[in-house]
């Protein structure tokens, strides 16, 4: 046992003298942010330890502005992201290394719309939906349902699902504040599953237990179901990119190879597993 | 100093008090650590130097006029230090003079985005937001415009601790005298640990409880409209809260002086006069105490409101309506913040505001406690 370690010690070693000490940051990366992420990039990293094992890749969460703290600081080397950079924060990494960092759409997600099975109501346009979750839509038969008033299932403001369905689809407004904050995607499925007046929302390649709405950009408009093809297609309209930043100076040696690895077909496969959707084929490289 | 009798104390045994006297010394250090982290992250809040409007009032300059500005104009502009300027190459520079454009681009067009959302007036008192047709108190921290009014969560706090106290005192109050005046011995010996039991149970199983069979009877015996709201929450609060009270009062009752019993039966009276009339008055302040304390671990209770709860930040007195507490605000939302910004010290603040009120609490509780003990050793009139 100690001899097999000591001989592939001295390997390494040899291997490292002959690569000449290897790139930048020789096989330990460090990934921080989304926690929308973080079970995909965990996997990702256990999947990509496994085939090449003298990398050690960490993954942590603590949410996306999380991670765009620590890309500044440069105490990590990607950072998750389920938004986009904004401007205030690319300030900051100018100021603090010099140059934008660099972007990779790394995975889709959309977000599908649940009642409770028995509710005859089967379409809903973007801007019903935003007046059901901003409150001004109070009663199903508003919107052609039963005459029950409708009880909202909302995500904790801390979820990057949250801050995304209130950008997508209550354009920035309020949610109610008569919604009720649940803690993770399940949650929400199990509650609307239990309450015929419920509507929740969270990511649409959960399984069953409420019935997925089908959704269409405009009152009256092709009404789209989620599915792996409308999502990547975009036909269906609540959908977004997921993302990885990465300080320009540091996408090289190992970090660039890790990057590639995610967004080939080895990397896309993974994507599916966890309930997200892989990247069209045009974006992959 | 009791262990200095004789010619001199055993060096054992002096470096042993010596140690006790350092660990007891630790819980007070560490109290006194954890008040002083806790309000040092809410300072900035508190002291109203935090601003965390959407937008800043000064006008963007593009960057083709950049050499009609002159270095420092440049550096004030961009809010950079003097050494971290002189480090900046031009093509840094017109980066961040694009940025500064950018940034103007992205700001929310709304006439509260250079408001400061954090000033104590926005946190206490109801504002007529943009897109809002009345006055609101709103907790809606990540937003465009963050909505940071505390009202709705203290309201919660106050409203859930409300049903558990109602819930768990008479409870609590009546297994106490019970169990310290009129049962029997052997039946003593049963329901006390029975009932302190309940305070092994963690409090993520009271939570889950609630969450999944309370919530159901209730929701079936009241036919509300929201299956978790504030009377499910304060319910499993209280069972949390109920082994408190009862054992503090039950010492309490139990502390009485056996001769007063004893006098008012000589007198005549039943066992139940004696026990209502005669010791539970003589334990007010201990029940008091015993109250005081019980509050203190319902308001300071995170998982079984979490759970819940429904956690929906409305401000309203229903019972049936959800609710959220600042314990389970600051629980679910803390990991997100950015460290250092707004959201996360005005989390601070809530926890400064909730250590204040359990810390004034016990300590009424206490006070109340000596005072019963100089009473009843008839030290006092």
């Amino acid at each position: 046992m100690t001899q097999t370690n000591r001989r592939s010690i001295a390997l390494a070693l040899a291997l490292a003298l002959l690569v000449g000490v290897g790139p930048a940051l020789a096989g330990n990366l460090t990934v921080k942010g989304s926690d929308t992420l973080v079970i995909l990039a965990q996997k990702w990293a256990e999947m990509y330890m496994q085939q090449n094992s003298n990398t050690k890749i960490q993954v942590t969460g603590g949410g996306t502005g999380t991670g765009f703290a620590a890309l500044q600081n440069q105490t990590t080397d990607l950072c998750n992201a389920s938004r986009k950079i904004r401007a205030k924060e690319i300030e900051a990494c100018v100021k603090a290394f010099g140059k934008r960092p660099t972007e990779y759409k790394v995975a889709l997600d959309g977000l599908s719309v649940y009642v409770h099975e028995s509710n005859p109501i089967a379409q809903l346009s973007i801007e019903e939906l935003e007046g059901i979750f901003t409150a001004k839509i109070r009663n199903w038969k508003e919107i052609g349902g039963k005459d029950q008033p409708i009880v909202l299932y909302s995500r904790e403001n801390s979820s990057g699902t949250y801050e995304f369905f209130k950008e997508h689809v209550l354009k920035g407004k309020d949610f109610a504040s008569s919604a009720q904050t649940l803690q993770g995607t399940a949650q929400v499925l199990q509650a609307v599953a239990g309450e015929p007046k419920g509507i929740g929302y969270g990511g649409a390649a959960y399984g069953a237990g409420a019935k997925h709405i089908k959704v269409s950009k405009e009152k009256g408009g092709a009404a789209v179901e989620p599915s792996e093809e409308t999502v990547v297609a975009g036909t269906y309209p609540i959908w977004r990119y997921l993302y990885i930043y990465v300080n320009p100076a540091l996408d090289k040696g190992e970090v660039a190879a890790y990057l590639n690895w995610i967004r080939s077909d080895a990397g896309q496969n993974v994507v599916k597993d966890i309930g997200y959707f892989p990247l069209p084929k045009q974006l992959r490289q | 100093m009791g262990l200095e009798r004789g010619y001199r104390a055993r060096p054992g045994e002096w470096i042993a008090e010596k140690l006790i006297f350092l660990v007891s010394l630790t819980a007070m250090v560490m109290i006194f650590l954890i008040f002083v982290f806790v309000t040092r992250e809410a300072l900035p809040i508190l002291l109203g130097r935090m601003s965390s409007a959407a937008t800043l009032e000064t006008a963007v300059i593009p960057p083709s006029q950049m050499d009609s500005l002159s270095s420092e104009a440049l550096r004030q502009y961009l809010g950079l230090t003097p050494a971290e300027f002189a480090g900046k190459d031009r093509e840094t520079l017109e980066l961040l003079m694009e940025l500064k454009q950018e940034i103007a681009a992205e700001a929310p067009e709304d006439k509260d985005a250079t408001v400061n959302t954090a000033a104590w007036r926005y946190l206490l008192f109801p504002y007529q937001w943009t897109g809002y047709d009345h006055p609101v108190y709103i907790w809606q921290p990540v937003s465009a415009i963050h909505k940071y009014n505390i009202v709705p969560l203290i309201v919660g706090s106050l409203k859930t601790t409300l049903v558990a106290l109602l819930f768990a005192v008479p409870l609590a109050l009546a297994a106490a005298l019970y169990v310290s005046q009129l049962a029997s011995p052997r039946l003593k010996e049963w329901i006390k640990p029975a009932i302190e039991l309940l305070a092994g149970i963690p409090s993520v199983v009271l939570g889950f409880f609630g969450l999944i069979v309370m919530a159901t009877f209730l929701q079936n015996v009241f036919g509300y409209a929201s299956r978790l709201n504030a009377l499910v929450a304060g319910i499993a609060l209280g069972l949390a809260a109920l082994p408190v009270i009862f054992s503090i009062a039950e010492d309490a009752l139990t502390s009485v002086p056996r001769t007063y019993t004893e006098a008012a039966l000589a007198l005549g009276s039943s066992r139940w006069q004696a026990a209502w009339q005669i010791v539970l008055p003589a334990a007010v302040p201990g029940v008091f105490a015993a109250v005081a304390l019980g509050f203190g671990r319902a308001i300071g209770e995170t998982m079984v409101v979490l759970m819940a709860s429904g956690n929906a930040s409305i401000l309203s007195w229903s019972l049936f309506d959800s609710t959220r507490t600042i314990t389970a605000t600051i629980a679910a939302e803390l990991a997100e913040t950015v460290f250092g910004g707004h959201h996360y010290r005005i989390l601070f603040l809530l926890g400064a505001v909730l250590f204040a009120v359990t810390f004034l609490a016990n300590l009424a509780g206490d006070l109340v406690i000596q005072r019963l003990k100089k009473r009843l050793e008839g030290k006092r009139s």
